[in-house]
């Protein structure tokens, strides 16, 4: 598993409440720092990398929580 | 420009479905008096019927560029795709088709087994050289659309079919009546209400020498394609619909490019909008767009309640609960999404009413969830 400086635990919530505690919350980690999204919603696999798009900030990739909840990772840039 | 008494002001959302063209209403009355019998008879009221039917498929072929004998109508475009993409298919082999395709295509596929996928780029275009890979296509027909259903791409189906070794399924659903035909295919679906022809009457073109089998129980229609008593009003009010659309169409698809164009740019101007599909190469009357942090469900209900109907891709309005394949393989966001499809009189004061409104639904959503 991918070590972040903030994980945010979107388990059960639906599209686009991830993205929106994504767009809220990356802000806390320092630049070049490393912020994960938990999300159980399939539109995240696809969400969270278009916000990366969008926003100028990088995506890292896929993992897995402890419990197989998809996770994904992004950098932030600015 | 004057509006069609028949449907309110607001409809944004033809490529779901156009409303009926005034050549197709007309039609449909005056056929429902002649064409109600058994088109096989041999009494007088058959023989009418049968007329009718055989007009109907001399006017559509005309209008597709294509032979009589090419022609089937059958009871919806799905039916005709599933016929189409299955009849194609060589017992004992699978079907490859785009990622971006309609589920009815995609219901066909998994039906016949196995299918793979063809992937998509970000404007949702299927690579022409698809067939000229070493590894070659994973199937024994392909399926690749002409035009895309939610973001309007159009396909390279000429590129598509000059390097493939098998034979190639074409979904017009789309396009049909709008765009030309594209060459190269060897079985082509259609559907008459997305052209302003009523509903329950789709469309299969069987090219001729085609290697195609019924997939489906034999019936003893006058059409070996076809199976189930012919609709002969609707299908002659198809025809009368699309007849009008294709002599219509210079016209009518430059005024609605145009409309689109101003969509695009407007649109584009909203902070955190993305414009999705191909900007110039597309349909010209569909446009598609996704606005970060918006939830597509309160979208489209804010804007029908100012009056204005549109379609959306996202999740949260699917029956399915899950987000569009379409967006999914541009990998392009999938929440926050709106479909507008204009009708062939859609006006300017309409699409500016829709512009006028948008920016501030999307504002309001978004101070809601507190951004």
């Amino acid at each position: 598993m991918i070590e972040v400086d903030l994980e945010l635990d979107c388990r059960g919530l639906l599209c686009p409440l991830p993205i929106i505690e994504l767009g809220k919350r990356y802000a806390e980690v320092p630049v070049g720092g490393l912020v994960a999204v938990v999300a159980t919603d399939v539109a995240a696999r696809t969400d969270v990398p278009a916000w990366c798009r969008m926003r100028g900030q990088e995506y890292v990739g896929e993992d897995a929580a402890d419990d197989g909840a998809p996770r994904y990772v992004v950098r932030r840039l600015s | 420009m004057r509006k069609a008494a028949a449907y309110p002001s607001g409809y944004l959302d033809s490529a779901s479905s156009e409303p009926l063209h005034p050549a197709a209403r007309e039609t449909l009355l005056a056929a429902y008096e002649r064409g109600y019998a058994d088109p096989r008879r041999l009494h007088g009221p058959g023989r009418d019927a049968r007329l009718l039917l055989d007009n109907a498929r001399a006017v559509v072929a005309e209008c597709l560029e294509v032979r009589p004998d090419e022609v089937t109508f059958t009871s919806s475009g799905t039916e005709a795709v599933h016929r189409g993409l299955l009849g194609l298919r060589p017992s004992g082999t699978t079907v490859a088709h785009s990622a971006v395709e309609h589920s009815a295509v995609v219901h066909a596929a998994t039906w016949a087994g196995d299918a793979a996928e063809i992937a998509v780029d970000r404007l949702g275009r299927v690579d022409p050289g698809l067939g000229g890979g070493a590894g070659g296509i994973a199937g024994g027909v392909v399926a690749v659309q002409s035009a895309n259903h939610e973001v309007g791409t159009v396909q390279p189906v000429a590129e598509i079919a000059a390097g493939l070794a098998v034979p190639l399924f074409v979904d017009a659903c789309a396009s049909m009546g709008r765009l030309p035909l594209p060459r190269g295919w060897d079985a082509l679906a259609g559907s008459a209400h997305k052209w302003g022809g009523p509903a329950g009457v789709g469309v299969l073109l069987v090219r001729k020498g085609a290697r195609w089998r019924n997939p489906f129980p034999q019936d003893d229609r006058g059409d070996e394609r076809a199976s189930g008593f012919e609709n002969v009003p609707a299908a002659l009010a198809a025809a009368a619909a699309l007849r009008a659309v294709v002599t219509e169409r210079d016209e009518v698809n430059a005024r609605q490019s145009a409309l689109v164009d101003r969509i695009r740019t407007t649109v584009s101007a909203i902070p955190d909008v993305e414009v999705v599909g191909d900007p110039a190469d597309r349909l010209p009357h569909l446009v598609t767009f996704s606005c970060l942090y918006v939830d597509g469900e309160a979208l489209v209900t804010e804007l029908d309640r100012r009056g204005y109907g549109v379609a959306s891709g996202s999740a949260c309005t699917a029956s399915t609960l899950t987000p569009s394949r379409v967006l999914e393989a541009m990998g392009v966001l999938t929440h926050g999404n709106v479909r507008v499809s204009l009708t062939r009189d859609t006006t300017a004061e309409e699409v500016d009413g829709l512009l006028a409104e948008l920016p501030d639904v999307v504002r309001h959503i978004r101070a809601e969830a507190g951004l």
